[in-house]
């Protein structure tokens, strides 16, 4: 009987065989993502991050790599019956996690809105700046990062460098972001911003307690958002906007503690999220503690 | 008889599960100045209660003691509701002032307490107390920390505030403040 060759020729095999074996070198020996560095690795990262750091702003910076703990899913509510509008938790946000003050990133947007028409992102004003705060008629709604649970931009990635922790806080690997920003085009709460030129924070005041998925200076090109201060929360820590805030109107824990104040206010009072009809399962949630 | 023992062995096996769980913490159960009356009024269970820190009452300068002035051989008590004009009359109440006046919460025997409607004592330190007695929702939700403002661990050791820290007990609308910068609109640069 004669053998037939069936197109797999020996020229063929070695021809993909090599290219597999540059693929996997290319995959393996290049930078890894963030996402799925082993510990050791990572390690090492955090230390190298934190001489660039410490050598770029002349002081010692800390990069905390530290991990989710299991049992912690981070919840978030706002209670909208109290915000006055007043923008401390902005610019604490600004400080603490180091936003480019030129060109200007805020993290947090405060929406005034009528209380004529609820809460309706069309007579939304962000600029309002009167003499005192609260006006009559209106009331506040910050906007930030809603940490969803079924978020849009961690679908549309093209590169993999955003997705959701364990603990429920969605984060960014800026060495991976490409600034495609399809996922500023899929956020529904225009939550996630670009730093379109190379940000800029005075030396003086760079915070230097850092986490790798947070808070550390960007680069220019790549997109950045509220971690719910990744770098506090992970260490027990409130946010900053949460202590900030005169009015005590901003509550944080962890959805799955029975006995923390985010569950009572979810067991307790009435509690709505943005944009429910999309179905992004925001952790995020506004409230009326009145 | 192995069916028996296969359901006994579930049940000994849901008991044991069922102790494992975790105690509950005694998040809600804040007593954030425990006077000695509170102590004595809760057996101690062994339970970690959260160790919670209230700063000092927010006296006017130099107004603390009050005794210093109020006391029977300077200054006897004059129960009598009136206008005061020989001190403290800067204090304008706007606080229920058609029912009430100066000795319904300070202690005409001694300046140095308030007392509750009932009239039993109660210190400066808690004066969350007094305020509780109207306004009770408030207060549960104070204690439970979800009305007011906490600072420090979300899962651990947490500062609260007295409700006289924001709420002037004179006047306790919440005072208007002047907004920080709005942000920068987005802007071109010039071509």
């Amino acid at each position: 009987m004669k053998e037939k060759s069936d197109g797999v020729t020996r020229r063929k095999f070695a021809t993909c065989t090599a290219a597999a074996a540059a693929g996997w070198a290319l995959t393996a020996c290049g930078p890894r993502r963030l996402h799925d560095v082993p510990p050791d690795r990572l390690r090492e990262l955090v230390r190298e991050m934190e001489r660039e750091y410490s050598a770029q702003y002349g002081k010692h910076v800390r990069v905390s790599d530290a991990g989710a703990v299991p049992g912690v899913l981070f919840g978030y509510a706002l209670d909208i019956s109290r915000c006055i509008g007043c923008r401390r938790c902005v610019y604490a946000c600004v400080e603490e996690n180091n936003q480019s003050r030129d060109p200007q990133i805020h993290w947090i947007r405060v929406l005034q809105m009528d209380k004529e028409h609820g809460v309706d992102f069309t007579h939304a004003d962000p600029y309002y700046q009167p003499q005192e705060v609260p006006e009559d008629g209106h009331f506040y709604v910050p906007v930030s990062c809603q940490q969803c649970r079924d978020a849009p931009c961690t679908k549309v990635c093209p590169t993999g460098a955003t997705w959701a922790e364990p603990d429920g806080i969605v984060v960014i690997d800026y060495d991976w972001c490409i600034g495609c920003r399809c996922c500023m085009a899929a956020c529904p709460y225009g939550a996630r911003h670009f730093n379109w030129r190379t940000p800029s924070v005075p030396a003086g005041e760079i915070n230097p307690a850092m986490h790798y998925l947070g808070n550390r200076p960007r680069p220019k090109g790549v997109v950045e958002k509220c971690t719910f201060c990744i770098q506090r929360v992970r260490a027990g820590r409130y946010p900053a906007c949460v202590e900030v805030c005169p009015v005590g109107a901003r509550k944080f824990g962890n959805l799955l503690d029975p006995d923390s104040e985010i569950r009572y206010i979810i067991e307790h009072k009435r509690v709505m999220v943005l944009k429910e009809e999309l179905d992004t399962m925001p952790k995020f949630f506004y409230f009326y503690g009145t | 008889m192995s069916r028996a023992f296969l359901v006994g062995a579930s049940v000994a096996l849901l008991a044991v599960l069922l102790s494992l769980r975790p105690a509950r913490r005694g998040v809600s159960v804040v007593d954030p100045v425990p006077g000695p009356a509170a102590q004595a009024a809760r057996p101690a269970t062994g339970q970690q209660q959260l160790r919670v820190q209230v700063p000092p009452p927010p006296f006017s300068e130099g107004v603390f003691p009050c005794t210093d002035c109020h006391n029977d051989k300077d200054l006897p008590s004059n129960r009598t509701r009136r206008q005061l004009v020989d001190a403290h009359d800067e204090i304008v109440l706007k606080h229920d002032e058609e029912h009430r006046w100066c000795l319904d919460c300070h202690d005409a025997d001694n300046r140095d307490r308030l007392h509750l409607a009932g009239g039993q004592p109660v210190s400066f330190e808690q004066s969350y107390q007094l305020c509780g007695q109207c306004h009770g929702e408030k207060y549960r939700d104070w204690r439970a920390g979800v009305h007011g403002r906490r600072i420090g661990q979300w899962n651990g050791p947490k500062e609260y505030l007295l409700c006289v820290h924001c709420h002037s007990p004179h006047q306790p609308r919440f005072k208007p403040l002047t907004p920080k910068p709005a942000p920068q609109r987005p802007t071109r640069p010039a071509p």
